[in-house]
């Protein structure tokens, strides 16, 4: 089956990027309307209208809770540095607006930032998945390999612009995601010294290159082996995909986990956790299935994909039950330690989200493990498309908060919010991952037919 | 009545008796039961056997196992004796509610499960000592048995039994009390 991408499509596409990108230029701009000029006049009037009690209070809240957050020593080493020539009623006031300006420069960053890497993620997701049925030699899922083939067309693009955005905001921006690039940052703190080793800008590009070059060759190979299958009379190229796949999970369950130290937990570089990596595989395999989901159906719905039956969105959606149910796993093993043992220096992570983020933080687990929990859990459901649709929203705005939530707490704290930035930002990236997928999409013909499982898997059955 | 009469028509090859079944339901007869030694995949459909609602037991199960973690622990840790534990706030449920997870999973999955084989133990009135049910030995190793009711129908449905392929057919006056 044929498929071009449709001109309705492309057009919504170019107007989720164009409304994407106004938002995100008016998020850049509304950040630097407060600058150190009038930094004082924007916290006094935001006390006056009380949006945090009165100044008071609220210095004492932000103050504990800088204690805690690692802008502290880049909002003391300004106060210390950048700013010691300025007229300056005590230092202590000083470096609390230094704080909060930073959180208000850097909100446009890292809501383009969460937005970018959510959609990268998705299409990560899709190339493990994508791997792991090919090493699996999985016979139920061929049918839909052209639509993983499709999704993962996004995996370099969508790395490259997460890649950059780091570099950018530490090189053109003011360190505004990673204050281990700021050098002044760096000499005050003696736990990132310490990690300066692994820390540092030079290792953190090289890094990023490799990860994302052994990924997109993966997907390169693959996708070119795929098509070679569709025309050859022998399994060769079905051999070698299945080669490539097996090598390609080893390579990728290591830079994923080290990619998630880089790219994400490092925003706090005075935390860690041992078990992130599985934690944000676990987010981006179950987005990643969920889009193929919901991709399938929609074409499904076209008349484009005959061959994939109820049975196959039976099995994806099972898989988004499942997945669901393994990240809610992560997160509660990750958290109830932490929580447990109450480590000062590691349970900062969770009293941050807690006090700050309390509605985004819990409500991700309403929509990451109590929604799917409930409504997938019905066989009869699973096979009802638009219930996987619907249930599929929700997993995905679920696993946006769950990237938000790793991020922000980091570089806006408690400034949070999902507003223009934020929604500029995803429609920015929903706009050019639907371009760039159902482009991919149309390069090729939608079934797999030289794949050697291919009659198996359209005969598929549960 | 004359039901105490049936025909066991004995197969040897499960795809030879799926077509019997759909051939003797198309003729509007009713299959009593049939015998197999392994699980044949379709059987129950073309039988047209309603779905089983073991899966909707389970859940409630599971529901009652939360329920009785729930409560048990509100009681023991909130309730009766609130100390002090290494530093764990016992001032209400929610406020130590991690620690109670791995207990409320357990026995969410604990009831949920021995309920549902209690459940299917009791509805296919399983247990031990129970004098099987067997009709044939032979069903339990290599052949598969269809018993069919005979309605003043004897020879009309023996004929019909040969012509789907049964390589045996016995004519059975069935005790009504055997189980």
């Amino acid at each position: 089956m044929e498929y071009k991408i449709s001109n309705r499509l492309k057009m919504s596409a170019i107007v989720l990027i164009v409304l994407g990108l106004l938002g995100v230029g008016y998020g850049f701009m509304d950040s630097h309307k407060v600058n150190e000029d009038n930094i004082s006049e924007y916290l006094a009037n935001q006390a006056h209208h009380g949006d945090h009690g009165d100044a008071d209070n609220h210095s004492v809240a932000s103050h504990g809770e800088e204690s805690h957050s690692d802008a502290h020593g880049e909002s003391v080493s300004h106060a210390e540095e950048g700013h010691g020539d300025e007229a300056h009623d005590g230092g202590h006031e000083m470096s609390h607006e230094e704080h909060v300006l930073h959180q208000i420069h850097n909100r446009p960053w890292a809501a383009l930032y969460v937005a970018a890497f959510f959609f990268f993620m998705i299409a990560l997701g899709v190339l493990a998945f994508y791997a792991i049925q090919y090493a699996a030699q999985a016979g139920w899922s061929p049918v839909l390999f052209r639509v993983m083939e499709g999704i993962t067309a996004y995996v370099l693009p969508g790395a490259l612009i997460v890649l950059l955005i780091a570099v950018a905001s530490g090189t053109i921006g003011h360190y505004n995601l990673f204050v281990w690039m700021d050098p002044e940052v760096v000499e005050h703190d003696k736990l990132i010294q310490g990690k300066s080793g692994y820390l540092n800008l030079t290792w953190f590009v090289i890094r990023g290159i490799i990860f994302i070059s052994g990924w997109s060759l993966y997907r390169h190979f693959s996708r070119k082996f795929s098509l070679a299958q569709d025309k050859a009379d022998d399994n060769k190229n079905f051999k070698k995909n299945f080669r490539i796949s097996a090598a390609f999970l080893v390579f990728y369950i290591y830079t994923e986990s080290m990619m998630s130290w880089d790219w994400i937990m490092s925003v706090d570089p005075h935390w860690f956790s041992t078990l992130f990596g599985w934690y944000v595989f676990a987010s981006m395999f179950v987005s990643g299935i969920t889009v193929i989901a919901m991709i399938s159906i929609y074409l499904k719905s076209k008349g484009l994909l005959e061959f994939v039956n109820d049975s196959h969105i039976h099995d994806l959606a099972k898989f988004m039950f499942g997945i669901s149910i393994f990240w809610t796993y992560l997160w509660f093993s990750q958290f109830m330690l932490i929580w447990y043992s109450n480590i000062p220096e590691e349970v900062t992570y969770f009293v941050t989200r807690i006090e700050d983020y309390k509605l985004p933080f819990f409500g991700m687990l309403a929509m990451n493990f109590i929604f799917p929990l409930l409504l997938l859990m019905n066989s009869d459901y699973k096979r009802i498309n638009w219930f996987v649709i619907m249930a599929g929203i929700v997993i995905l705005c679920g696993h946006y908060i769950d990237v938000f939530n790793m991020i922000m707490p980091a570089t806006v704290g408690e400034r949070w919010f999902i507003g223009i930035p934020e929604l500029g930002s995803i429609l920015l990236f929903a706009g050019l991952f639907l371009w760039i997928v159902f482009t991919a999409l149309g390069k090729a013909p939608l079934l797999a037919k030289g794949n050697p499982f291919i009659k198996e898997s359209e005969h598929f059955h549960y | 009545m004359e039901a105490s009469k049936v025909i066991h028509a004995i197969y040897t090859d499960d795809d030879v008796l799926m077509s019997a079944v759909k051939k003797v339901k198309a003729e509007n007869h009713h299959i009593e039961e049939i015998y197999t030694p392994f699980p044949v995949h379709g059987l129950d459909k073309a039988m047209g056997l309603a779905p089983t609602r073991i899966a909707i037991t389970s859940f409630m199960y599971g529901c009652v196992g939360l329920t009785v973690a729930i409560v048990m622990m509100n009681f023991i840790m909130i309730k009766d004796w609130p100390q002090d534990i290494g530093g764990k706030p016992s001032f209400s449920y929610l406020e130590n509610m991690p620690a109670f997870v791995p207990i409320m999973f357990e026995l969410t999955v604990f009831f949920a499960a021995h309920l549902m084989v209690i459940t299917f133990y009791l509805r296919s009135r399983m247990w031990p000592f129970k004098k099987a049910e067997n009709p044939d030995p032979r069903t339990t190793d290599d052949h598969f048995l269809m018993e069919v009711t005979v309605h003043n129908n004897e020879s009309e449905l023996t004929s019909l039994l040969k012509d789907t392929g049964a390589v045996e057919i016995n004519i059975v006056d069935k005790e009504e009390d055997a189980h």
